[in-house]
């Protein structure tokens, strides 16, 4: 059924075929209602699950090549071990660079936590070295190994430890996400088979006549086809358009906000919105094939 | 045109029809004729394939209805025309419309600009009702459209169930005589009705045999009707 001429039919439309089914006022606005609630919702689902996938990827991809390693020993010996395992990072495959956090840097990231008065000099906090590597990888355990025969204060976290849950939270929520626009997809086609299949017996006498005087099925069908395509088509225009709307209007994800990504679209992710109305209207068009021709088979 | 060969039909209770053959060729007129309940609406249904015998064979212009699927059906309406003692319409469509309805669904809107439609609509007397919507119209006016929507297509066969059920004695002699001017252009004409006058009355002005469904069966009724 899905071929081109029938496609561009059904768009150009036929207005004779149109006007042999009588127009119904209330339930194509509940119609042209259900599709927009869903296409505004399946427009948040699909921002959910790009988000989420960002996310994943981010921790999955993005922290998984960086480690840090903390320096944990006396304050007069901290300076000589942190050359010595930045000396042994320079060395180590899989490390494209490595640097030591800075006392004013150290103090940014413990500011939270100990407010901004803090004496960093007095205290004895661990030198933070960031590692990171290149697109192979290093091995933790040889350099661990290493680390612990030449820098005995030396603790490396790659990071896997709490890296891993985040990422399988993210892939989890992205799933969900996929989850919620199938189930409204099938909501739509749910919705739409029962509008549909109510038309067709509102219309039992209208479809007698037509067959009577010899319509096809084909003929018949369409014009119930053609309506409800449409109508599901542009309720999902207009919530997808309310839902890009709101995701607009969300507040973007400060740099406060730290490593979550805000809920939206990014870059070319705008444009998958834009297939929501069009998978409506496949939907809704297969919807009321189905019913159409299961109620036309029944009559004489 | 059309063929019933053996031909039975039962309900779920009995049978209605058993064992009828008969043959409508072309340019012919017959009546069909019995009591109520005697199976004659079944019998029409069977015509034009709206109904399935239950024994026997059906052949619709040379092809076996058995062996028909529903588009093929649809192209047989196209070459039958049929009017219901009940008629029913696109009530939400005008009288024109309705009675142009075959040529729109069977992809010849085209020809509903000729002038062909407006000289049927005066045929059947309703030029001045053409914008009227069906609920509008009187019995009478309805079973005339019927009859427009029927011939329309220029059909083989034209079938009518009990046309004049409904009407007064002297629109059923108008639509009568519209049957009768139809059947003189060469058209094969059914006509169901218990009305026995209605068929005196045909009689006078053509050729037509009297079919009676009778104890289940058909038989030539005679010629003293």
């Amino acid at each position: 059924m899905f071929n081109t001429a029938n496609l561009s039919a059904l768009v150009a439309g036929d207005r004779q075929a149109d006007r042999v089914v009588p127009p119904t006022g209330f339930t194509a606005q509940l119609t042209l209602f259900a599709a927009a609630a869903m296409a505004f919702l399946a427009v948040f689902a699909l921002a959910l699950s790009l988000a989420a996938g960002r996310l994943a990827d981010r921790w999955g991809d993005a922290l998984a090549r960086s480690a840090t390693i903390r320096i944990v020993a006396p304050l007069d010996q901290r300076g000589a071990q942190t050359d010595a395992a930045l000396s042994i990072l320079q060395t180590t495959k899989g490390v494209q660079s490595a640097r030591a956090l800075s006392d004013a840097e150290q103090q940014a990231l413990l500011a939270p936590w100990f407010g901004p008065d803090l004496a960093l000099d007095t205290l004895p906090v661990p030198r933070l070295i960031e590692v990171i590597e290149t697109a192979e990888g290093m091995d933790p355990a040889g350099l661990r190994l290493r680390l612990a025969a030449e820098v005995p204060g030396a603790v490396l976290d790659d990071h896997s430890r709490w890296r891993e849950p985040l990422v399988q939270a993210a892939s989890r929520l992205r799933l969900l996400g996929w989850m919620s626009i199938v189930l409204i997809a099938a909501a739509v086609a749910a919705m739409i088979t029962l509008a549909a299949n109510a038309a067709l017996a509102a219309n039992a006498q209208v479809i007698a006549v037509l067959r009577l005087v010899g319509a096809r099925d084909d003929y018949i069908a369409r014009a119930f086809i053609r309506r409800f395509t449409l109508r599901a088509f542009w309720g999902a225009v207009t919530g997808t358009v309310l839902g890009l709307l709101a995701v607009l209007l969300l507040p973007s994800a400060s740099d406060a906000g730290g490593f979550l990504t805000g809920l939206g679209f990014q870059g070319i992710h705008w444009l998958w919105p834009i297939l929501i109305p069009f998978l409506a209207g496949a939907v809704a068009f297969a919807a009321t094939g189905a019913a159409a021709r299961r109620t036309l088979k029944e009559l004489a | 045109m059309i063929e019933l060969e053996n031909v039975a039909y039962s309900y779920g209770g009995g049978e209605l029809l058993s064992d009828i053959s008969l043959k409508l060729a072309p340019g012919s007129f017959h009546f069909l004729t019995g009591p109520s309940g005697a199976g004659k609406t079944t019998l029409m249904k069977l015509c034009y394939g709206a109904l399935l015998p239950t024994a026997g064979h059906i052949r619709l212009f040379g092809a076996d209805v058995r062996g028909l699927d529903r588009d093929d059906i649809a192209v047989v309406r196209r070459r039958v025309g049929v009017v219901h003692q009940d008629v029913q319409f696109l009530d939400h469509l005008s009288v024109t419309d309705n009675i142009s309805l075959p040529l729109m669904v069977s992809g010849r809107q085209a020809e509903t600009q000729s002038g062909d439609l407006g000289e049927l609509m005066s045929w059947v007397g309703l030029t001045n009702r053409a914008d009227a919507l069906p609920p509008e119209l009187s019995g009478g006016e309805r079973q005339r459209a019927a009859l427009a929507r029927a011939v329309i297509m220029s059909p083989d066969v034209v079938l009518a169930d009990e046309p004049t059920g409904n009407i007064d004695w002297e629109m059923s002699q108008r639509l009568l005589r519209l049957l009768i001017e139809l059947n003189k252009m060469g058209k094969t004409v059914l006509i169901a009705t218990h009305d026995l006058s209605l068929i005196r009355a045909t009689k006078a002005h053509v050729q037509a045999r009297v079919l009676r469904i009778a104890n289940r069966r058909i038989q030539l009724a005679g010629a003293d009707l």
